[in-house]
C-alpha cells in the first residue's frame, strides 16, 4: 500500500503530465504483480463495490475521534474530501503491524463485501489504527471512491504503452472490456491471444474535438459526412457467439439496463460490433425524446414496464467496427458506413436505427442546417471526414463536433458554496436565480466556467457579503450577476422554479449589468417552447 | 466590575489605562503583540512592545516612530493598569499581552505558537481570569508534525530535487516563517538564496545579533550556476509571478499551515506544501486555554465561532469576537499567516 500510496502522492501532487506519464511508467515498471491488475482497474472505472457508505464511515469515524457531529460537518466543508476529512482527524496509529500490499486490502473488501456492518466496523476501525496518515487517506479513497488526482485511462494507457512497449491504441483495447483483477496478472491482459477469448471485449471509442466553424482547413464540403450529434448516451452493441454486449462509453457493461436491445440479439448477425448512442424514441413519431426521458432509465437496474412504456429506448447506430468477426476500423468511413447500411436494413427492427446522414452540397448551406438542429432534437452536427479510419480517444483531424451556441440568461448569485478537491475551503458552488415579478426565484446551480482569479475574487466577495448561513451554504446580497448557459430546458415539477437545465454553467461575469436588469422567469419559460 | 478589555470599532481597548492592543485605526497609544501587519499598523501616535520588535516594527513603520521597548515580564504602570509582556513563539519579538487592573487579569494572546521553533522565543502559558486568544486553526483536522520531522520532510524534498536536476523554492513569509526556516535549515544547504522582501528584514534581523545564517539577495545579475545547490526562499507573492521563471527547472513547496488540506496545495500548483505553521494548532490552542486557567475565554481571527462553540459544550465560557485581524475564519488568506 506504501508504494501505490506514493504514486497516488506523486499523480495527485504534479501538474505536469510527463512528470505523471514517468511516475505511472516507474510504477508500473516495479510495483507488486498482484497490485499492477488492480491499480489498472481503480484507474479506468472498475474499482471493486463500496462496502460501506459514507455516513458509516463518518459516524465510525467521530466515534473513535470522539468528536461532536457538528465539528465533523465544520471539518469536512473545510477539507472538501470525505476520506482526507477522516485521516485527518483519527487519532495517531496504535499497532505496529507489518505494511500490507494494496492487493491485500483490496482482497478484502471483496470478501467483505457480504459481511454484518459489524464485521465491516471491525475491519476499518482495524484497518485505520494500523495505517499511516497517507496511507489512511488512500485506504479511504479506495472506499469512497473517486482520486480526482488528473489522472484520465489515456494517461494510464500512455504509461503501459511506454512501460511494455506496446502501441497505445493497442493497449488500449487490450485492457477494455471484461477482466478481474483478482484473476488476471498484467501479462495475461497484454497479451493479445489469452484475452482474445473474451467474447464481451469492446474497441476503444474514437472521439471528437469540437469545431468552432467550418473554415477552409476542413477542405471540400464533399470530403465530410454529417450527421446530427444527438445527446444520449454512447454505447456499443455487441454479438458474439450467440451472445450480445452493450458497452457505456465509461467502458461499463450495461446490456441488461436495456431489455428493448437485448432482444436484437436473434437478429444481429454473429461477429459485429456497433458504435451509437442509445436514445429514449418516440417511434410513433420517429424523434428522440428529450433526455431528461433517458434521465429515468440512467441508474435504474431493473426497469418497470411503466418506464419501458414511457421511455423506450432505441440504439442510433453510427459505425460499423467490426463485421464477420473481423476488426475493421482502418477500412475508410465510407466503406463502414455502406457495410453498417446494409446491416441496420437487415436487421430491420424498430430498436436499431441509423444516425441518418444529412444532405448539404457547402458550408454555409450546413451552417443554417446547424441552426435548426433544437427542432430535431439533437445539439447540433457531427462532421466526419470520409476517408478516415476509426481511431482511438480523443483525435484532432477527422471527426469534429460542431455544436450549436448554447441557451444563456443572465443571472444573480444568490447562495454560495465551498467546493471540493483543488477548490476546497473556497466558494466555488453557485445557486443563481432570475426575478420573478419582485422575487428572485433560484433556478439553477453552476460550478464551472470562472478563471481561478475570478472564482479569488467571487470568494473574496462571498466572504464579506454574506446575510446568513445555513450549514455550508452561504446567502449572500444579490449583487453579482452572470450570464449563464446551459444546452437545454425542459418543465421540471421537482424544482421550484418549475424548470429544469441541462448542462448549466457559468459563461462569464456580467460586471457591467445590474441586478435590476437580468433575466425573468418568463423568459425561461419562452425557452421552453422553442 | 468593569472590564479589564473591552471590544471597539478601533481594537482591544483597556479604559483603566487608556489605551488600545493592536488597534487596525490609528489611536494615541498602541500596545503592539508582534510586528505583522494586520497587527502593527501605521498611524499611532505612540507604540509599547517587547524590545526585540523595537528593530522590525521601526523597520516596517519607519525610524521616526516613538516606540519603546520592554523585556519580556516587565511590568509598566499605564494608569491604573499593569501591562507586560510574555513570549509567544510566533516570531521575533512576538508577545502575548497582559493587563491587570484592581487584581482583574486578562491576556490578549495576539499570534502564538505552542512549539518552541528555536529562533521566536518559547511560548508560555500565563495564568489569567480570562484569556482572548486567535484561532487562525481552531478545527481538529489543523495538528502539526513536530517541527524536526517537518524539517526532515523538507530536506528529503531539497534532496530529491538535487537527485531530479531541479532548483528548490521554498515559499515562505518573509517576517518570521523565512527565519525560522533559515535558522532551522543553516546545515542542511550550502547557500541560501532569497528574494528582496525577505533580505531586508533577514540583513536588519542579523545587524541585531540574531543567529541566523548568511543569505544572498537574488538580483538579475545573479547566475543561473548559483540556484544549483542552494535553497531559495521566496515570499508568497513572488508565486505564479515571472520573477520565478528564472529558477526553471524547479520545485515549489509552500510552507504554511494550510498545505495540511491537499487542496490548497494543489490549488497553488505547489510540487509540495508543508504544512509548517506559526500558530497554534488545535490542540496547541486547547492545550493553552486549560493551562491558563481562564474562566473566561474569547476566540478571535480564525474559526472563532468553531472554537468557541466546542469551548462552551466542554463547559468554559466563551464567546467569538470579531476583530480586523482576519474577521473570520474565511478571511484567513491563502498563504500568508
Amino acid at each position: 500500500m506504501q508504494h501505490f500510496s506514493q504514486l497516488v502522492f506523486t499523480l495527485a501532487q504534479s501538474t505536469k503530465t510527463n512528470e505523471k506519464l514517468d511516475a505511472l511508467s516507474r510504477y508500473f515498471a516495479t510495483a507488486d504483480e498482484k497490485d499492477k491488475p488492480w491499480v489498472l482497474a481503480l484507474f479506468s472505472g472498475r474499482r471493486p463495490k463500496r462496502i460501506v457508505n459514507s455516513t458509516l464511515m463518518k459516524q465510525w469515524c467521530m466515534e473513535v475521534s470522539g468528536l461532536p457531529e457538528w465539528l465533523f460537518s465544520e471539518c469536512y466543508h473545510t477539507v472538501g474530501d470525505l476520506g482526507e476529512t477522516i485521516a485527518l482527524l483519527l487519532p495517531p496509529p496504535n499497532t505496529t503491524t507489518a505494511p500490507k500490499p494494496l492487493h491485500y486490502w483490496l482482497d478484502r473488501f471483496l470478501q467483505l463485501e457480504k459481511a454484518s456492518e459489524a464485521e465491516k466496523s471491525a475491519f476499518i476501525r482495524n484497518a485505520w489504527d494500523q495505517l499511516q496518515h497517507t496511507e489512511r487517506f488512500v485506504f479511504n479513497k479506495l472506499i469512497t471512491g473517486g482520486f480526482r488526482i488528473g489522472v484520465s485511462q489515456s494517461m494510464i494507457v500512455n504509461a503501459l504503452a511506454r512501460t511494455y512497449n506496446i502501441a497505445p491504441a493497442i493497449i488500449s483495447h487490450m485492457i477494455s472490456g471484461n477482466w478481474d483483477p483478482q484473476q488476471t496478472t498484467l501479462s495475461e491482459l497484454l497479451n493479445e491471444e489469452a484475452r482474445n477469448t473474451d467474447d464481451s471485449r469492446p474497441y476503444p471509442f474514437f472521439l471528437a474535438y469540437a469545431l468552432e466553424s467550418p473554415r477552409g482547413e476542413l477542405g471540400e464540403p464533399d470530403e465530410w459526412q454529417a450527421e446530427w450529434k444527438w445527446d444520449g448516451i454512447r454505447g456499443q452493441l455487441i454479438r458474439r457467439n450467440g451472445q450480445l454486449f452493450i458497452w457505456s462509453r465509461g467502458e461499463e457493461l450495461i446490456t441488461e439496463k436495456f431489455p428493448e436491445l437485448t432482444a436484437l440479439l436473434s437478429f444481429l448477425p454473429d461477429g459485429v460490433a456497433i458504435d451509437g448512442e442509445i436514445l429514449t424514441y418516440d417511434q410513433e413519431n420517429d424523434r428522440p425524446l428529450p433526455f431528461q426521458a433517458l434521465q429515468t432509465r440512467i441508474g435504474r437496474k431493473n426497469v418497470t414496464r411503466k418506464q419501458l412504456q414511457e421511455a423506450p429506448v432505441a440504439f442510433l447506430s453510427y459505425d460499423l467496427l467490426e463485421y464477420e468477426g473481423e476488426d475493421i476500423r482502418a477500412l475508410p468511413l465510407q466503406d463502414r458506413r455502406a457495410l453498417l447500411e446494409k446491416l441496420v436494413a437487415a436487421v430491420h427492427q424498430p430498436a436499431l436505427k441509423i444516425s441518418p446522414v444529412v444532405a448539404y452540397s457547402d458550408w454555409p448551406q450546413l451552417a443554417a442546417l446547424r441552426e435548426q438542429s433544437r427542432n430535431n432534437g439533437s445539439e447540433g452536427l457531427m462532421l466526419k471526414r470520409r476517408s478516415s479510419a476509426y481511431l482511438v480517444g480523443r483525435k484532432r483531424g477527422d471527426w469534429w463536433k460542431w455544436k450549436i451556441d448554447p441557451f444563456t440568461v443572465d443571472a444573480v448569485m444568490i447562495y454560495a458554496q465551498k467546493g471540493h478537491g483543488r477548490r476546497s475551503n473556497l466558494y466555488t458552488d453557485y445557486t443563481f436565480a432570475v426575478w420573478n415579478g419582485d422575487q428572485l426565484v433560484p433556478f439553477a446551480k453552476a460550478y464551472s466556467g470562472l478563471t481561478d482569479k475570478e472564482i479569488a475574487e467571487v470568494d473574496n466577495w462571498v466572504k464579506r457579503n454574506s446575510i446568513e448561513k445555513f450549514g455550508p451554504v452561504r446567502t449572500v446580497k444579490p449583487e453579482l450577476v452572470f450570464e449563464i448557459a446551459f444546452e437545454g430546458i425542459a418543465a421540471s415539477n421537482r424544482h421550484k422554479s418549475g424548470i429544469a437545465l441541462r448542462f448549466p454553467r457559468i459563461h462569464r461575469w456580467r460586471k457591467d449589468k445590474p441586478v435590476e436588469e437580468i433575466n425573468t422567469l418568463d423568459d425561461l419559460r419562452q425557452l421552453l417552447r422553442v | 466590575m468593569e472590564p479589564v478589555l473591552t471590544f471597539t470599532d478601533k481594537g482591544i481597548y483597556c479604559a483603566a489605562g487608556d489605551f488600545y492592543i493592536d488597534p487596525w485605526k490609528p489611536v494615541p497609544r498602541a500596545v503592539i503583540t508582534h510586528a505583522h501587519s494586520d497587527h502593527a499598523r501605521p498611524g499611532n501616535q505612540h507604540y509599547l512592545c517587547t524590545k526585540d520588535s523595537v528593530p522590525v516594527l521601526q523597520l516596517r513603520l519607519g525610524q521616526d516612530i516613538s516606540v519603546q521597548g520592554l523585556a519580556y515580564g516587565e511590568q509598566i504602570y499605564i494608569n491604573g493598569a499593569t501591562v507586560s509582556f510574555h513570549p509567544a513563539g510566533h516570531m521575533i519579538g512576538s508577545a502575548q499581552v497582559k493587563v491587570t487592573v484592581n487584581g482583574q487579569t486578562w491576556v490578549a494572546s495576539g499570534d502564538y505558537k505552542t512549539e518552541n521553533d528555536g529562533i521566536s522565543g518559547a511560548f508560555e502559558p500565563v495564568k489569567c481570569h480570562v484569556f482572548i486568544t486567535e484561532s487562525t486553526f481552531g478545527l481538529p483536522i489543523y495538528h502539526w508534525k513536530p517541527q524536526s520531522a517537518m524539517l526532515g520532510d523538507i530536506r528529503s524534498w531539497i534532496h530529491e530535487n538535487q537527485q531530479a536536476g531541479k532548483n528548490s523554492v521554498l515559499v515562505a513569509y518573509s517576517l518570521g516563517k523565512a527565519q525560522r526556516l533559515l535558522y532551522n535549515l543553516q546545515h542542511a544547504v550550502p547557500k541560501f538564496l532569497v528574494h528582496g522582501a525577505i533580505f531586508n528584514a533577514h540583513e536588519m534581523l542579523r545587524s541585531q545579533g540574531w543567529p541566523l545564517p548568511p543569505v544572498e539577495l537574488i538580483t538579475p545579475q545573479t547566475p543561473k550556476e548559483d540556484f544549483k545547490n542552494s535553497l531559495i526562499i521566496a515570499p508568497p507573492s513572488a508565486t505564479g509571478s515571472s520573477w520565478m521563471r528564472r529558477f526553471l527547472p524547479y520545485a515549489l513547496g509552500i510552507c504554511s499551515g494550510w498545505m495540511q488540506v491537499r487542496g490548497n496545495a494543489r490549488r497553488q500548483n505547489a510540487d509540495a506544501g508543508f504544512a509548517i505553521s506559526d500558530h497554534a494548532d488545535w490542540p496547541g490552542l486547547l492545550q493553552t486555554i486549560k493551562a491558563t486557567g481562564a474562566e473566561k475565554v474569547f476566540a478571535t481571527h480564525g474559526f472563532s465561532s468553531v472554537l468557541a462553540r466546542y469551548l462552551q459544550e466542554n463547559g468554559l465560557e466563551a464567546e467569538e469576537v470579531k476583530t480586523a485581524f482576519g474577521a473570520e475564519e474565511d478571511d484567513t488568506p491563502v498563504i500568508a499567516e
